[in-house]
């Protein structure tokens, strides 16, 4: 398989303005990565490296692997080969709760907040793996207890606030309009101090203004909190925009890779997008306009 | 009339703490697991079971003058403790070899294995008790705890109730702050919500189901002391009729909510008290003549009957919320 552009080239664009890291250049690095679910392999083979402090998409058209792929990511799924690291870290065989604790968050494509919490609770149960008080304080209420406690809603206030949902603070969390819900999730996946955020579609239901005022939060999330973010995403306008790097799915195995504009004119891509007929240019050009 | 009016009342919310108490093990696990502990019954009956033989071993002997040996109240909490480990240890390994390898398994299965294990416990209750020629079990209940400390309407008041109603207070009120206020309490309630996103939340949820089982084991513990100083009479199936009733008050309140768990438990209590002393209104009000046919062995078929009358109106119970299909 060829590769229309190598890893190096995206590394470049995170140059300028990001903070200097004495540590690798990858956060993350995924290897030979498939999973087989009896007969059929979802995930064939996908190496990633997704570049410290970079904002990388995976894309791909459905059915294509992409939320399997998240889900071996965050040890909802073991994979059936291949390797994990994040930080040099092997994430392989880790569960889901030990994945967070080193270092990763995400967001959900169907919304999976916590109902009958507000939406400051929601938020402070991000933070569970990052306060130390246990049952025992708690039952006497101590010193511990309080503090972490306090920690705990700072924290909620501060990611409430840097996603924009700091008036809605006490609002249950069905209760918030669609996209205010996606917003929420942001914010709890933050609050697990991750150093990689993964956002599983996180416009889907948007309209064009939230789509906007996402794709900024997006840009703050890299530049402010310095966490590198890598999404999963249908919104091709948002992909292109957005992201420094793409890796492109189809049928499980990684089909292109590189920056925007050469994924966009990689035939395969369109080939897997619309079609063989499509990409050939039988169709003409509405199909085409209206994917891109 | 004023005083059957108050009997019904007073008995009725003692016994109906005590169904709360225990109703909340049902509810908890039900909240975190949707399963039914079948086993609850039997691990409650553990903590009698241990209150008979801390009695029995540090107790006065029924026959000794009174202030001799320890402090009735020392043995007491000494109970209550051993009680709240020994039933918070017993649920948390009924949990582990019952329940977890079974997590992925239909739901119907975890329930029969409440069941088997349920059996199991009265076997093991009877084994243990039975070796040492003990097949009835009479708590040697120390006499402090059975003097009466006040009378409200000709209606006595003991020690025993007054003890009930406080240590009920103080669990509910730990409950309280630990379940809603706290770190753990929230991560409870999050895999309670969903298990996958709570881990993706760096919450273990083996951890959490294991806490919520320890915590329900150990008011089970708490209930099973308190049961044994009201009714000190046990054996190994003694378990089975307060287990199903206190069940029954879980689902009436709402199965999963804890504040259900405690209403359900209260209503269930009054409701079969008044049930069992109805046949008295016979003589007050002569017209009613019909209620005496309705003697007091009744009580039980009329709670249940409420059960289900109450559950046809509102079938998420009392407290339940009507929770919508997932699709």
């Amino acid at each position: 398989m060829s590769r229309p552009s190598s890893p190096a080239a995206a590394r470049t664009s995170q140059a300028p303005g990001s903070r200097a890291e004495s540590r690798s250049p990858t956060i993350l690095s995924i290897k030979g990565l498939s999973k087989i679910f009896g007969g059929l392999t979802a995930v064939n083979a996908v190496d990633l490296e997704i570049p410290r402090q970079s904002i990388v998409s995976v894309i791909g058209p459905n059915g294509a692997g992409k939320t399997t792929f998240f889900n071996m990511i965050t040890g909802i799924y073991e994979p059936s080969l291949g390797s994990i690291e994040l930080d040099g870290l092997s994430l392989v065989g880790l569960r889901p709760d030990q994945v967070t604790a080193a270092g990763i968050a995400r967001t959900f494509q169907n919304i999976r907040l916590f109902a009958s919490m507000d939406s400051q609770e929601n938020v402070m149960v991000g933070r569970h793996s990052r306060l130390k008080a246990g049952y025992i304080d708690a039952l006497l209420r101590t010193k511990r207890f309080h503090e972490s406690e306090q920690e705990a809603r700072d924290v909620a206030d501060l990611m409430l606030d840097f996603v924009g949902l700091k008036r809605f603070k006490h609002e249950l969390a069905t209760n918030l309009p669609y996209g205010d819900q996606r917003r929420l999730e942001i914010a709890r996946a933050l609050a697990t101090s991750p150093k990689l955020i993964l956002l599983d579609e996180p416009a889907a239901g948007m309209n064009p203004r939230e789509t906007e005022e996402l794709k900024s939060l997006i840009r703050r999330i890299r530049d402010d909190l310095g966490v590198t973010v890598c999404l999963i995403e249908h919104d091709m306008r948002l992909v292109m925009t957005l992201s420094e790097y793409i890796t492109v799915l189809d049928y499980g195995s990684k089909i292109a890779e590189g920056l925007p504009h050469q994924v966009r004119n990689d035939p395969k891509v369109m080939e897997a997008y619309l079609g063989r007929g499509a990409a050939a240019g039988e169709y003409g050009k509405e199909t085409g306009g209206a994917n891109a | 009339m004023e005083n059957l009016l108050t009997a019904i009342l007073i008995n009725g919310l003692l016994l109906g703490t005590l169904y709360a108490i225990i109703a909340l093990g049902y509810t908890m696990v039900y909240g975190i697991l949707q399963l039914i502990n079948f086993a609850h019954s039997e691990v409650f009956l553990s903590g009698a079971v241990v209150a008979f033989e801390v009695f029995r071993l540090l107790g006065p002997a029924p026959d000794a003058p009174p202030g001799s040996g320890m402090n009735p109240y020392l043995v007491l909490v000494i109970a209550l403790v051993v009680a709240m480990l020994v039933c918070g240890t017993l649920n948390v390994l009924i949990e582990r070899l019952a329940y977890r390898p079974l997590r992925t398994a239909p739901k119907l299965v975890p329930l029969i294995s409440a069941i088997g294990v349920s059996l199991i416990l009265q076997d093991v209750i009877k084994f243990i008790e039975g070796t040492q020629g003990r097949f009835q079990l009479a708590v040697n209940v120390p006499t402090a705890f059975t003097q009466t400390v006040f009378s409200v309407a000709d209606n006595n008041i003991k020690v025993r109730d007054l003890v009930l109603i406080v240590v009920a207070a103080v669990m509910l009120f730990g409950l309280d702050r630990l379940v809603n206020h706290s770190r753990v309490g929230r991560a409870i309630r999050a895999v309670a919500q969903d298990r996958v996103t709570a881990g993706l939340m760096g919450i273990d949820a083996n951890r959490m189901i294991a806490l919520t089982f320890a915590i329900g084991g150990a008011l089970g513990g708490v209930g099973g002391v308190l049961f044994a100083l009201k009714f000190p009479n046990l054996d190994p199936y003694s378990g089975t009729v307060p287990g199903i009733k206190a069940f029954s008050a879980a689902v009436l309140g709402g199965i999963g909510s804890i504040p259900g768990a405690v209403l359900g438990g209260l209503v269930l209590g009054l409701v079969e008290n008044l049930l069992g002393v109805i046949s008295s209104f016979s003589l007050i009000f002569p017209k009613l003549a019909f209620l005496g046919a309705i003697k007091a062995e009744y009580k039980d078929v009329g709670a249940f009957m409420a059960l289900i009358i109450i559950l046809i109106f509102k079938p998420s119970g009392l407290l339940g919320r009507s929770t919508t299909e997932k699709v």
